[in-house]
């Protein structure tokens, strides 16, 4: 029978990163010396089941690994060995590690074996002369197979100049026959062409399946003699117990068994080689590859989704309620479209329409719920984060977790993720004191760090708490004064000082750390988050701790648009990014550089940028007057957009412009709005990028927003 | 062994062994042809939107049943004088994989001809075209009855941001 | 048609072992742990049960020892599937009852080859 394995490959990576998942949080749960059986268990059976998994689907790597972990955690677990903080340490690293296994092994790539030999290696030292036990149990465990039968495979595979050699295939295959029951299949595919057939050679080689009482020394005698000319392997594969009572009796028994199935004994006396293989057994071979390529399609076509979302069922039934619901409403109305048109089949028709949009709605939150998870997802990976850090740090930390329940899109989780981390990383390494700090200053030697989401409104809120020491104020301002980001001049609040640390190139560590340094600030934290639409800020108190809020849209999927018009085409401005919309007043309009507009607005300088000048559109009204300005506010900074007119808002769903072309510079995607035609949505860095407004990399728009040599018109 | 056969068999019913079919088109009075696998609709030419600073031959981006799918004027692609659209113009829509990527766009052509069944080693290849620009994009000529059929390699014509074909 | 329950918490190894025994006519049914397969084995008969040994909420060997405490389970060949390189599972396999044992990891062939001595 051929059954393809990569059939369960999916499954298996699968129950393994879940397996992996599980050993990582609770070896996080476990004190040395304070372990429950039961936990040790539940680590045991993971590695357990990755072992026997790996092993089955040809995953030698990992099962060669897993063996090591799995032969400690079995001692752990009988009480041979009591478990250390170092066992802890070097059983999380083989977590990390059989993950980068199971990772590249399912991305169909080489794993890279440098970590996990090392890894090995440690384990092997600790478990000792384990090797030599193992060693020695082998022929242990060939005596007792002695006294049950065992089912071997055996591998035959003789050199051409077999018969040179004198021996006799035919012989050793009774020979065999007569140790137990025997299988024989003969595989005849080495057979040349016939100009190039020699009838003194053999091309012939076998399989066999024996089922025998003797050990597995009693094979090998039979195959003794032509050791060297053949290709031989014999592997146990399974075997049954002897009933205890009858042991005795064995010889009588399986002579008993043999006359009862004479068919056997034929069988087993001369085997049958078939040089022609049966035409049913083709056939039902075809028929199996027939299926496991299609198989092999179906998992093709699957693979290219790229990812997966596991859905509760519940989720999924209330959906299967609503498509029922729309059912019986599209029923109700193509009832009242086959009737005469009377005044009270119009009211019908409005009442169905109006169920139809209710309909529509709630399926639509509903889907939109399918991508929700709960942001766990994310907090989960940290107490493993916290533990390391908090080591390397020589720090004590207590995490806490609230709200892990709170649900948000999965595209905005992912992204989420990188950013997070930074931000937990910054509070470990620059906001928690050392325990001797904390002492010190009357505080609890074990600093907390606490992340909590909530929902506000249409966004996530989450937020990054410690107990730290809190901002240095006159730090960050003379690191910000020596970087030359304000002058030594600036009245700034506690506050604005505090956002100075967002700045590009801003750091206040003395020297860059192995935590949180490697040149990502906290400028690319916020570039992060606001390429998904939301915002990141700090608040702080010296000696108290700080805060980072993480502000977010709950979806990507959605946005809340602005319809603008310019010229004939018709554009979506993100509503968060909107400050305000106003007709401009002509007299407070200067020039500055290079003919780039400013207005005066109260007490700022708001660059005017033309949109249908930036876009290449013509016939867009160009007075000042008869046009419309809105204010959107992008990387803290405010630019006035200058459109025709002001349509409606509306919800929009974002559909990308890239799959099926390319990146267009000012342009974040599309939408489909409600007459069938596409709109495209515009992205306001990109514009001040694309407008020139600003120097490529920097973050510091090209004209001085304060400029007092600014000239009126 | 029994893959081979398999296979050997797929192909049988595949039609007359090694011939293709390709849907032809007209454009400035020339029969251009393309592989009918990569076509997925043919429909009437509507208002598309316009997409900002975009070459001239994107005539913009259309909603093909919720997929943005962006529209190319072939004649404007291949340097050819613009013509009015008119009744016959129509917008093949097409798959192609483009750098790993499977995109789906539309092709802006005066008017569909054709489908021919045409075997592939017949093609010719491309004459030295001392005059045109366009080699680049063709992928062979071959012969229908008294008609001459360019070929198009599809790839490259969609390959936007390849500019190795063009002029200017 | 010949009813064989397979018991294992790893869904691959469930998956794989119910696929192989399928295609080879037989009538399976799948449990995730000892104590789902007891109920099974319960509820309806069986003509084999071949058990992975270390699972969550009950064991194969438990759940070999309490089957074979059945009286319609007196004479059902029970296989348990083992990776542990040690003597002391497999006797202690033994001592609860198993007919016999398969060794992981094992290919569907191997799976078949054992499995035929006890069931046709």
């Amino acid at each position: 029978m051929s059954i393809d394995l990569s059939q369960f490959f999916d499954v298996f990576f699968e129950e393994s990163f879940e397996g992996l998942d599980a050993m990582e949080a609770e070896l996080l749960n476990l004190e040395p010396g304070k372990e429950d059986s039961e936990t040790i268990n539940t680590i045991f059976r993971a590695a357990h089941s990755i072992k026997g998994g790996s092993g089955t689907f040809g995953f030698v790597s990992v099962s060669d690994f897993t063996h090591v972990l799995e032969t400690l955690l079995d001692q752990i677990r009988d009480g041979q060995r009591t478990l250390t903080a170092e066992h802890v340490n070097l059983l999380l690293k083989s977590v990390d590690c059989v993950r980068g296994l199971l990772g590249a092994l399912q991305a169909e790539e080489e794993p890279d074996l440098s970590e996990s030999n090392e890894l090995k290696a440690r384990f092997e030292a600790i478990l000792g002369g384990e090797s030599a036990e193992e060693a020695e149990g082998e022929p242990q465990e060939d005596t007792t197979q002695a006294l049950q039968s065992t089912t071997y495979q055996i591998d035959f595979k003789p050199e051409p100049h077999l018969f040179k050699t004198g021996n006799e295939p035919l012989y050793m295959f009774s020979e065999l026959a007569e140790l137990g029951q025997l299988e024989v299949t003969a595989f005849h595919d080495g057979i040349p062409d016939f100009l190039e057939f020699d009838p003194e050679d053999c091309f012939l080689h076998w399989r066999f399946f024996l089922t025998t009482s003797k050990p597995e020394q009693a094979i090998s005698e039979i195959f003794e003699w032509v050791e060297d000319d053949a290709d031989i392997k014999i592997e146990a594969c399974g075997g049954l117990f002897e009933d205890d009572t009858n042991a005795a009796a064995e010889i009588d028994i399986s002579e008993a068994a043999d006359l009862s199935e004479p068919g056997s004994v034929t069988e087993a006396s001369t085997p049958e080689i078939k040089a022609e293989p049966a035409p049913k057994a083709d056939e039902n071979i075809a028929a199996v590859q027939k299926k496991v390529e299609s198989a092999k399609n179906t998992k093709k076509s699957a693979d290219s989704t790229a990812t997966s979302i596991r859905v509760g069922i519940d989720k999924v039934d209330s959906l299967i309620n609503m498509v029922g619901e729309l059912v019986i409403t599209q029923a109700m109305l193509s009832q009242i479209g086959d009737q005469e048109i009377t005044e009270s089949s119009i009211a019908a028709l409005q009442e169905g329409l109006t169920q139809l949009a209710h309909n529509t709605r709630d399926l639509q939150e509903n889907v939109m719920r399918i991508r929700m998870l709960p942001i766990s997802f994310v907090f989960s990976r940290f107490p493993r984060l916290v533990r390391d850090t908090s080591q390397k740090l020589n720090k004590q930390v207590e995490l806490k977790l609230v709200g892990e329940q709170t649900e948000l899109d999965k595209t905005v989780m992912e992204k989420l993720s990188d950013p997070m981390v930074h931000l937990v990383r910054n509070s470990l390494d620059h906001g928690l004191e050392t325990p001797e700090e904390r002492i010190a200053n009357g505080k609890d030697p074990v600093g907390t760090v606490t992340l909590n989401a909530f929902h506000q409104g249409g966004n996530i809120v989450i937020e990054i708490m410690d107990d730290g020491k809190g901002l240095d104020t006159e730090k960050i301002r003379s690191k910000a004064i020596a970087n030359g980001l304000i002058s030594e001049a600036d009245e700034l609040s506690v506050e604005e000082v505090n956002e100075l640390i967002f700045m590009p190139g801003f750091s206040t560590a003395d020297s860059v750390s192995d935590i949180s340094g490697r040149g990502v600030g906290m400028d690319v934290v916020r570039r992060n988050i606001q390429a998904l639409n939301g915002s990141v800020e700090v608040t702080s108190k010296q000696g108290v701790g700080s805060t980072f809020t993480i502000r977010l849209p709950l979806t990507l999927a959605i946005l809340d648009g602005q319809l603008v018009q310019v010229a004939t085409h018709t554009y979506i401005i993100p509503l968060i990014s909107i400050v305000e919309s106003l007709q401009i007043d002509i007299s407070k309009v200067s020039k500055v550089g290079k003919g780039l507009e400013v207005l005066r607005l109260r007490d700022e300088y708001i660059p005017i940028l033309r949109l249908y000048d930036i876009f290449s559109h013509q016939g867009a009204r160009e007075e000042l007057d008869k046009t419309l300005l809105v204010v959107v506010e992008s990387d803290n900074y405010k630019i006035g957009l200058l459109v025709d007119d002001l349509l409606a808002q509306q919800q929009v769903v974002i559909k990308s412009l890239e799959a099926n072309y390319q990146k267009v510079d000012g342009i974040s995607g599309a939408t489909i709005l409600g007459d069938g035609t596409v709109s495209l949505i515009i992205d306001i860095s990109g514009l001040i990028k694309l407008s020139g407004l600003r120097r490529p990399g920097s973050t510091e728009l090209l004209v001085d927003l304060k400029g007092e040599e600014a000239e009126p018109v | 062994m029994i893959d081979q056969v398999e296979v050997n068999q797929q192909l049988m019913f595949d039609g007359e062994s090694d011939e293709k079919q390709f849907l032809t088109f007209m454009m400035h009075d020339e029969e251009y042809g393309m592989d009918i696998l990569a076509v997925q609709e043919i429909r009437g030419w509507e208002p598309v939107t316009t997409i900002p600073n975009s070459p001239n031959f994107v005539r913009g981006a259309m909603n093909l049943r919720g997929t943005i799918v962006p529209i190319i004027d072939l004649r404007m692609r291949f340097g050819i004088s613009a013509i009015e659209y008119g009744p016959l113009t129509v917008v093949i829509v097409v798959s192609v994989q483009i750098k790993d990527q499977q995109k789906i766009m539309g092709l802006v052509v005066d008017a569909v001809s054709d489908v021919y069944s045409i075997a592939e080693e017949k093609a010719k290849d491309v004459p030295d075209f001392q005059d045109s620009d366009n080699a680049y994009f063709v992928h062979g000529l071959v012969n229908v009855g008294q008609k001459m059929v360019v070929l198009l390699n599809l790839e490259k014509v969609l390959d936007l941001s390849d500019k190795s074909g063009l002029k200017g | 048609m010949k009813k064989i329950l397979a018991v294992d918490d790893s869904a691959s190894m469930r998956q794989m072992v119910g696929f192989t025994l399928k295609k080879a006519g037989f009538d399976v049914t799948e449990a995730k742990d000892g104590s789902e397969a007891l109920n099974l084995a319960k509820q309806q008969g069986f003509d084999a049960v071949i058990s992975d040994v270390n699972m969550p909420v009950m064991d194969g060997i438990t759940l070999i020892r309490e089957l074979r405490s059945l009286p319609n389970y007196k004479f059902t060949p029970l296989l348990m599937l083992t990776t542990e390189s040690g003597l002391d599972k497999k006797s202690e396999g033994k001592a609860a009852g198993a007919t016999g044992w398969i060794v992981k990891p094992f290919n569907p062939d191997q799976l078949l080859a054992v499995l035929k001595k006890v069931i046709r």
